[in-house]
């Protein structure tokens, strides 16, 4: 690691109280910071931390955790983000401080909704796993320790005369692999699916653990800490809330995509509106076409589907005068007429295109966006399909699309195991006749790109060639995941202007 | 059967030992059954002087005692709808002969006989050392629930506060024998074995012979060995047919069962698992599991038999006879007899309060003991960790059930 010589003066300096908040590169992060940070740091930090869990998501749906493609690749994210990872205490300062801080920002923003609160206790725990594996095995007593989790290791005396109770009652523990392995004594209530199962060894009112079980019941603990702190933190949310400058940045990090955010199109104006339909079919997301045929059908959208569509199709490169004819044309065709149009809608398209009032270009909504906010309701067509429909008329509109019934089960599987976009993944898949799709999506224009590139030759057609072997497993190298944008400015003040506008001019 | 007014309750204490300093009694719940079945629940009492008026009173048939609660369950209603809670109990154990009738020979349903009831003696030595040995559990008292089985009442202070979950958990580490009706083959042991099993059935073989051999005579007749035989798993069925055509050559049980296990070898477990089906504890985990669960008190009378639910002395328990214990009527019989015979000690004392202190005088007294020497080993117990705890400072702390630790009689409840 290198050091600036202001650095290494403070460092030198330090080193001995430094060590002391974090002697650990693993932390319950039971404590809250109490210093103070700018602005600046509290939302790289921030922004830094989501970037790492979602990559934990990414890889832990893709890979087997415990596999060393895996370990690898959150290992590269670790060190690229710097966050904590396998360095010495006087070193590591910067790297946990920043754990430490992010952690507790994130708590702020994903606290707030069950959802939320699901999806990031998922991926702190995942997070939480891998570190506390990769430990060695003095570290990890030690971290027990500091933790005050009473796990002590047995002695290797008491091993050996437990040796055979120990082999007998642990499943896959033969003798041999008793001796290697370390056994620690935990109390009762830690260990209850083991013993309720009769799979490990108990005595005085102790189970002996071996060291592969300890991490599933270390990991229990934590979950137990942080569910609890993340409920008290939703309750003490409103004060928070009340600070202007956190709340804009807290809402739009639940709501954050960190990609491409698509509002510059070099492709400006090769779209021409008459290929529309065809394009709803080969190369739309599934929310795209499906609000593109709503439209279609009845002539109209809501305000929530004007919004997710109208931006989808600025990013495909509709230009503005393109967008106000294509609207417009429909429009007509239902209930509103030519003036009503020009009076009304024409402007929030106009004011979406960064043309009226404040001016802003507004970019079209990430993934992450369109499942997590504004979900849809009775006559709305906006949303996720794979998260706001009901299976069973998801899949019948998957039958009608003519995807085929082994196809529709993984995507229902992966739907109900919530993995939204890589259920449309699967989709593109599908669709385009791929075995693997060769990136990981997260924006509905991402895909539109992606589809047109491969339809129009820009990208080979290739099989993914997997480092294990394995042909499940996904590359997951992309363009996106490496972007260096800021995230995407926040639509949800806007949006709430330009819907106070529509209301002016009564929606059906 | 005889109704019975007044009760010789004795000196006051509970039932159940309380720790000293805290208002436990007050936020235990008591339930009742009165006659015709009116059953009540959520009682509480601000004294045990308080709850033996009360049991005068209304003479119940049963009584049961529930959890320790939050608030005074009499005034639960008056509480927040979520805020009454229980917040500790005993874990308890309820064994019932009927759960084997699968398996007994002798007796079904409400019977039982001295054939039948070494099946509650194997359950009670096996379950016991699982909890001492394997659980760590100290303070157990093991009862007689008054007709067909025993209850264990678990009153270690971290064991009281075990959860709902917890609680399950431990049945289930305790539970070898599973199924219902539908289910042929209830035990199915494989490799490794596990030292709890390994435990158990060093613990049923003592007893097997004389219990399931002897006395059930299991092997008996083709019908019976049949049943035993339905037993050996199929890939072994090799073993069946060469047992069912030697079975009529031997004698007895006994000689059939050798050349059973003869056949054995491991990883064939077939033999231990016939003896675990025939004789390993079956335990309800409803009533484990739940923390307000209401169990019978010691020492009530059991309405059905007028038999007194008493306490198992582990050091006699090969020696327990369910069909010796004190009944209702013929511990009235004793106390009559007392009654003539000693003298009066204070003039000023009512007859019934006299009949109090003469249960020593009856064939109570033996399980009284038991109970109080129960008690003892948890004052010491107790009084061992506030010496630790508070170092020097010896805590004269009163035990809350009162002077000598005497137990409850119920001897009023009424039975038809």
């Amino acid at each position: 690691m290198e050091f600036s010589s202001r650095a290494r003066q403070r460092h030198t300096r330090l080193a001995g109280d430094r060590r002391d908040p974090y002697p650990h590169s693993l932390q319950f992060y039971q404590e809250p910071p109490t210093e103070n940070i700018s602005l600046a740091e509290f939302e790289s930090f921030a922004v830094d931390r989501l970037r790492l869990l979602k990559v934990v998501e990414n890889l832990g749906v893709s890979y087997v955790r415990s596999s060393d493609s895996y370990k690898m690749k959150l290992e590269a994210e670790f060190r690229r983000l710097k966050f904590p990872y396998k360095a010495l205490a006087e070193d590591d300062y910067d790297a946990r401080r920043k754990d430490h801080i992010s952690h507790f920002i994130l708590r702020l923003a994903y606290c707030q909704s069950e959802d939320l609160r699901r999806w990031f206790l998922q991926q702190e725990m995942d997070l939480f796993r891998y570190r506390f594996n990769e430990l060695t095995e003095g570290l990890r007593q030690k971290f027990l320790e500091h933790v005050n989790l009473q796990f002590e290791a047995i002695s290797e005396d008491l091993k050996n005369e437990l040796a055979n109770e120990l082999s007998t009652s642990t499943p896959g523990f033969t003798m041999t692999k008793v001796k290697e392995q370390m056994f620690y004594k935990v109390g009762l209530s830690d260990a209850v699916d083991l013993f309720r199962a009769r799979r490990v060894f108990i005595k005085d009112g102790f189970a002996f653990v071996p060291l592969k079980d300890i991490d599933a019941i270390v990991l229990n603990n934590y979950r137990q800490k942080l569910s609890k702190a993340l409920a008290l933190t939703a309750r003490s949310l409103p004060s928070i809330q009340s600070d202007e400058r956190l709340q804009p940045l807290l809402n739009h990090l639940s709501h954050s995509y960190v990609g491409p955010d698509y509002s510059v199109q070099k492709n400006t104006g090769k779209i021409s509106l008459d290929q529309i339909d065809a394009l709803s079919v080969k190369s739309f997301p599934l929310c795209m076409r499906q609000l593109h045929k709503a439209l279609r059908d009845n002539h109209h959208l809501r305000h929530g589907g004007r919004m997710q569509y109208g931006l989808f199709l600025k990013g495909i490169g509709l230009t503005l005068e393109q967008a106000l004819e294509f609207w417009k044309k429909e429009f007509i065709r239902g209930k509103v007429d030519a003036d009503k149009f020009d009076k009304g809608y024409a402007y929030s398209i106009r004011h979406s295109y960064g043309k009226e009032g404040r001016r802003t270009d507004y970019t079209p909504y990430s993934c992450m966006k369109i499942i997590m906010s504004n979900p849809p309701s009775q006559g709305d067509y906006h949303g996720c399909p794979f998260r706001h429909s009901e299976p069973e008329l998801l899949k019948q509109k998957l039958q009608s699309y003519k995807i085929p019934p082994s196809g529709i089960t993984q995507i229902l599987d992966l739907v109900k195991g919530m993995h939204y976009q890589l259920a449309c993944q699967k989709y593109f898949e599908l669709t385009h006749d791929l075995d693997d799709i060769g990136f990981s999506l997260n924006h509905p224009n991402q895909y539109f790109a992606e589809s047109q590139k491969l339809l129009t030759g820009g990208r080979e057609l290739k099989k993914e060639q997997s480092h294990l072997g394995n042909s499940q497993q996904k590359s997951n190298s992309q363009e996106s995941m490496t972007s260096t944008s800021t995230p995407s400015s926040s639509n949800t003040t806007a949006d709430a202007e330009l819907e106070g506008l529509e209301a002016y001019f009564t929606e059906d | 059967p005889a109704a019975f007014d007044a009760s010789p309750i004795p000196e006051d204490a509970p039932v159940l030992p309380f720790p000293p300093g805290e208002n436990y009694f007050q936020l235990r719940e008591f339930s009742f059954t009165l006659r015709d079945d009116i059953y009540v629940r959520f009682q509480s009492f601000g004294s045990p002087q308080e709850l033996e008026r009360e049991l005068q009173k209304i003479n119940p048939y049963k009584i049961d005692i529930g959890a320790v609660y939050s608030h005074r369950p009499s005034q639960h209603n008056t509480v927040h709808l979520g805020a009454f809670q229980p917040m500790e109990k005993e874990l308890v154990f309820d064994i019932d002969m009927t759960d084997y009738d699968d398996v007994r020979t002798c007796c079904s349903s409400a019977e039982i006989c001295s054939k039948c009831w070494t099946l509650m003696t194997i359950a009670v030595r096996v379950i016991d050392r699982a909890l001492v040995e394997d659980l760590g559990m100290k303070h157990r008292l093991w009862v007689y629930s008054g007709r067909r089985g025993v209850h264990c009442w678990v009153c270690d202070d971290a064991v009281r506060k075990w959860s709902p979950a917890l609680r399950a958990a431990a049945v289930e580490y305790l539970t070898l024998v599973k199924g219902g009706a539908e289910t042929v083959k209830k035990v199915n042991l494989s490799e490794p074995i596990h030292p709890f099993i390994r435990r158990s059935v060093n613990v049923v073989e003592k007893y097997f012979e004389e219990y399931a051999l002897v006395g059930q005579d299991i092997l008996g007749s083709p019908e019976r060995w049949d049943k035993v035989l339905a037993l050996i798993p199929e890939d072994i069925l090799s073993h069946r047919e060469p047992l069912q055509s030697d079975f009529p050559k031997k004698r007895d049980s006994v000689q059939r069962w050798e050349l059973l296990k003869g056949k054995m070898d491991a990883p064939c477990y077939a033999d231990w698992e016939i003896m675990l089906q025939y004789c390993f504890p079956r335990l309800d985990i409803n009533v484990s599991k739940g923390v307000g669960h209401l169990l019978k008190s010691p020492f009530s009378v059991h309405p059905k038999t007028g038999r007194i639910s008493v306490p198992l002395d582990l050091q006699r328990l090969d020696q327990f006879d369910p069909f010796a214990v004190p009944t209702i009527s013929s511990l009235c019989h004793e106390l009559d007899a007392a009654g003539d015979d000693g003298e009066q000690e204070d003039g000023g004392e009512t007859e019934p309060k006299r009949r109090v202190r003469d249960y020593k005088r009856t064939s109570l007294a033996p399980y009284v003991r038991v109970f109080e020497q129960f008690l003892e080993e948890m004052e010491r117990a107790r009084r061992g960790e506030q010496l630790r705890r508070s170092g020097k400072r010896r805590e004269e702390k009163q035990p809350a059930w009162g002077p000598g630790g005497a137990p409850w009689l119920w001897g009023a409840a009424l039975f038809l």
